[in-house]
């Protein structure tokens, strides 16, 4: 029993760790410095804005909905955060918890309306979007607000020689896979994506289920925020512009499904150092902004591509393709 | 031997696997010109299967097939239908948003340098449906306003619209009016006389004895008997029918009473004058524990909706119910409301509302009773939820290969235990069955037919809503007869009559 679920775990895995180490031994051979602790460490600084983020887009994604205001929810939480440190003067813990609360409050709004009228997420989450980024305008005024060393200590604690946010985002990604995999709530969200009204007939009421997945979303998206406003030691208002995209793409690429019901968070992790190491290693190799975007495009698609064949090779066997009778 | 007119097709040793399941082996069969062929069997049996390779949907593994003294081996749908084969399909094919007309001539629509000429579409059209009774409907009309009678008719007027030297219909009487049903038999008449010939595939034997000269009976993929020279439409030999359900079944099943011996004891569920949206204008009966009360109608009474409301799935306009013996009305808005106060909805639409399709059995029995597989701090416990599922398969003989197995994969009525499993463990008093047995063989029909009677035994009210009046009449109680809407008249054991609970059927026509 224990024997069996391990091999179909490291099954599960093996796709992805293995693209993994082939782009990292492509990138190592290929001339240059990139298998260097230098390079690793900038990875693992760049990485937990997005790590934070596709972890909620993938419980987004699981419950078959979608939520394109992260990005601008981050930039929100940011300029408040911002806001309370420069202006206000507020201690750094209570900034924080405003900044968390700011995206709990986007999370729940956006959750509520699309329970309560059955809306489609993606045109409630784009007006999310929007909103929200022209909230962070007026909070900022435009202006990023520099804050400094303040804020940076944090992104400067290291424990072992990594990061705290990084480790943080990785314990992020480790909580919420087991949340996804050993409690009720999981269950509940991974059928709330696979039949919504399956689970409704069962007496199960999948509108909080649903609301409550929209507010994780947002409070990672703060999480996201403390990160992006600590690495740069200021609030920028055009920080987390496009990173919905980027998060979809990981966490796609981490093979979750669009459709619902089927995601795992430690793939979209994948995701997430697919695409890191991918943008650092062409960097290094000198390509260009046009260049790096064209082959993370193609990527992309190949992933989707590949997991489509995957999950095939998986069902073939169990299930007849076309249903006799 | 009287000498016999050459067969219009001919089949020899099909097979087909789909994985290790074979669902077609060896499979001879034959159909002459002017005849009607009708193919039986359990579902399963490999009755689609086998129509779907004739009519070029499937490729077959082994065997070969002649058209006319022709060799011939369609490499798809197109190919077949060129050559005069068409398949009628028990699923729907046409697409909501297009108009009836469209739909009709989908691949051939008359046109003027890509220009759809709709005068000439309609005037198609509409001889076509003339020709299936639809004469009075509009070809422009969408299909998806259409109900599913009259979409299947649709479906048949454009199987009828091209030359067709070989028809196949599968179940396509499965959502026609007796009306309409007339008017396909005339339909399959003409074609017979045309010299066509008709593959017939259906579960209702009254049927195939009306109209077919000739049944072949299939089980688990192979051809295990043939009835020829059936006196079509006079009176059968009663001897026949059971003759060909032993074939299907492969043993007798004999006249089986599954009625509960009711106590007639405590109250479970009164509903009183229950009305909700347009379909459920006023329904009244009370429920006792132990018994089977079965709900008769036509389509469109309004079964499915007065389940649904007083599950709490649609919106109640009035009326109260009372649970148990409680004195209080029941506060049920939601099937969360439904489910706390002991009341369980199994839906007729099993795959779409009962299921979770690609989730194994284990996982879809757990769902309605998480909490009782969870530990303090939230976490699933799975050493007792594999527990609680093996002992519910094992309690309900579903088949499947483990506990593990995606429910997707079992028959339909393993699937059907699946879903009764799940609100077993809930404990539910009051369990609310819509078509329980709809596309379930016949085999497992009857297991299922017993659960029902031991689940009344262990005080359960059950309630089961059903098409098949001889269903109803073998394992309930008292039968409600719903009329538009209205619940007309309730039906004691004794009074039982076929004729009878038709009229009352129609009441409000």
């Amino acid at each position: 029993m224990k024997g069996s679920s391990l091999r179909t775990h490291l099954g599960e895995y093996f796709g992805l760790t293995l693209v993994l180490g082939v782009l990292i031994a492509f990138f190592s051979f290929s001339g240059g410095h990139f298998f260097t602790a230098t390079t690793f460490r900038t990875i693992a600084n760049q990485v937990p804005d997005a790590i934070f983020i596709a972890v909620g887009m993938t419980f987004v994604l699981i419950i078959a909905g979608i939520d394109l205001s992260v990005g601008s929810v981050l930039g929100l939480c940011g300029a408040v955060i911002g806001l309370a440190l420069t202006r206000w003067h507020l201690p750094m813990p209570v900034a924080i918890a405003l900044g968390v609360l700011i995206g709990v409050a986007c999370g729940a709004l956006s959750g509520a309306i699309i329970v309560r009228w059955s809306l489609p997420a993606f045109i409630v989450t784009l007006g999310m979007l929007e909103a929200a980024r022209g909230g962070t305008y007026l909070v900022s005024q435009s202006k990023t607000a520099y804050i400094g060393a303040r804020v940076e200590r944090i992104a400067e604690i290291q424990l072992g020689g990594i990061s705290l946010l990084f480790i943080a985002a990785i314990a992020v990604v480790v909580v919420a896979h087991l949340v996804l995999t050993r409690t009720v709530f999981g269950r509940y969200m991974v059928a709330v994506g696979t039949n919504e009204e399956a689970v409704r007939l069962s007496g199960i009421n999948p509108r909080p289920i649903k609301i409550a997945v929209y507010i994780i979303s947002g409070a990672l998206a703060a999480c996201a925020a403390v990160s992006n406003v600590s690495r740069l030691g200021a609030a920028d208002p055009n920080a987390g512009i496009g990173f919905e995209l980027n998060a979809i793409a990981a966490v796609v690429i981490g093979g979750t499904s669009l459709m619902g019901g089927r995601g795992s968070v430690i793939n979209s992790l994948f995701g997430v150092l697919i695409i890191a190491v991918l943008e650092n290693g062409l960097a290094q190799m000198g390509a260009q902004e046009p260049t790096k975007r064209l082959v993370t495009g193609c990527v992309i698609v190949a992933a989707v591509v590949l997991d489509y064949y995957r999950t095939r090779i998986r069902r073939v066997p169990a299930v007849p393709s076309q249903r006799p009778n | 031997m009287a000498t016999e007119p050459s067969p219009l097709l001919e089949v020899r040793a099909l097979g087909k696997c789909y994985g290790a399941v074979q669902a077609l082996a060896e499979a001879d069969f034959e159909l002459r010109p002017g005849e009607v062929h009708a193919l039986v069997g359990e579902n399963g049996a490999g009755k689609s299967t086998l129509s779907r390779i004739i009519a070029g949907l499937t490729t077959p593994d082994a065997g070969a097939m002649r058209l006319s003294e022709a060799s011939y081996s369609p490499a798809s749908r197109r190919v077949a239908e060129h050559l005069g084969v068409r398949m009628v399909m028990q699923e729907l094919n046409l697409i909501p948003t297009l108009t009836v007309a469209e739909s009709i001539f989908i691949d051939r629509l008359p046109n003027r340098l890509g220009w759809v000429d709709r005068k000439q579409l309609h005037r198609d059209a509409r001889a076509v449906l003339a020709r299936v009774g639809l004469g009075e409907l509009d070809p422009a009309t969408l299909i998806g306003s259409l109900g599913i009678g009259q979409q299947q008719l649709v479906e048949i007027a454009a199987g009828l619209a091209t030359t067709c030297r070989v028809l196949i219909l599968d179940e396509p009487t499965a959502a026609l009016t007796n009306k309409e049903t007339e008017l396909l038999f005339a339909q399959i008449e003409k074609l017979r006389s045309a010299g066509a010939g008709v593959i017939y595939i259906s579960h209702r034997m009254e049927e195939i004895l009306r109209i077919a000269d000739r049944v072949t009976v299939l089980r688990d993929g192979r051809v295990v008997g043939a009835r020829s020279n059936l006196q079509r439409g006079k009176q059968q030999d009663a001897t026949l029918l059971q003759e060909i359900i032993h074939l299907m079944v492969g043993r007798d099943l004999g006249a089986a009473q599954f009625r509960p011996k009711v106590a007639r004891a405590e109250m479970a569920l009164r509903v009183s004058g229950l009305r909700a949206g347009s379909a459920v204008k006023d329904v009244s009966f009370d429920l006792r524990r132990g018994e089977i009360l079965g709900f008769a109608g036509l389509m469109g009474s309004g079964r499915t909706e007065t389940m649904r409301a007083i599950f709490g799935a649609d919106r109640r306009d009035a009326g109260t119910m009372y649970v148990g013996a409680s004195a209080t009305p029941a506060e049920i808005a939601s099937p969360q409301d439904a489910v706390r106060a002991g009341i369980a909805l199994l839906t007729e639409d099993r795959k779409g509302e009962g299921l979770l399709l690609p989730w194994a059995v284990r996982s879809n029995v757990t769902l309605p009773t998480m909490r009782s597989v969870r530990s303090p701090l939230g976490w699933i416990d799975r050493v007792r939820e594999s527990a609680t599922a093996s002992r519910l398969v094992s309690q309900l003989r579903v088949r499947c290969s483990s506990v593990e197995q995606p429910v997707r994969e079992l028959s339909g009525g393993n699937q059907q235990k699946v879903v009764i499993a799940k609100w077993l463990e809930r404990d539910c008093d009051v369990l609310i069955f819509d078509e329980p047995t709809r596309g379930i063989d016949v085999g497992a029909k009857f297991e299922i037919y017993e659960l029902l009677r031991d689940l009344a035994g262990r005080g359960k009210a059950i309630i089961v809503v059903s098409s098949e009046l001889p269903e109803l009449f073998a394992i309930c109680n008292r039968i409600a007869v719903l009329s538009a809407g209205s619940l007309v008249r309730i039906f004691e054991e004794q009074e039982f009559d076929q004729n009878e609970i038709m009229r009352a059927a129609l009441t409000n026509y």
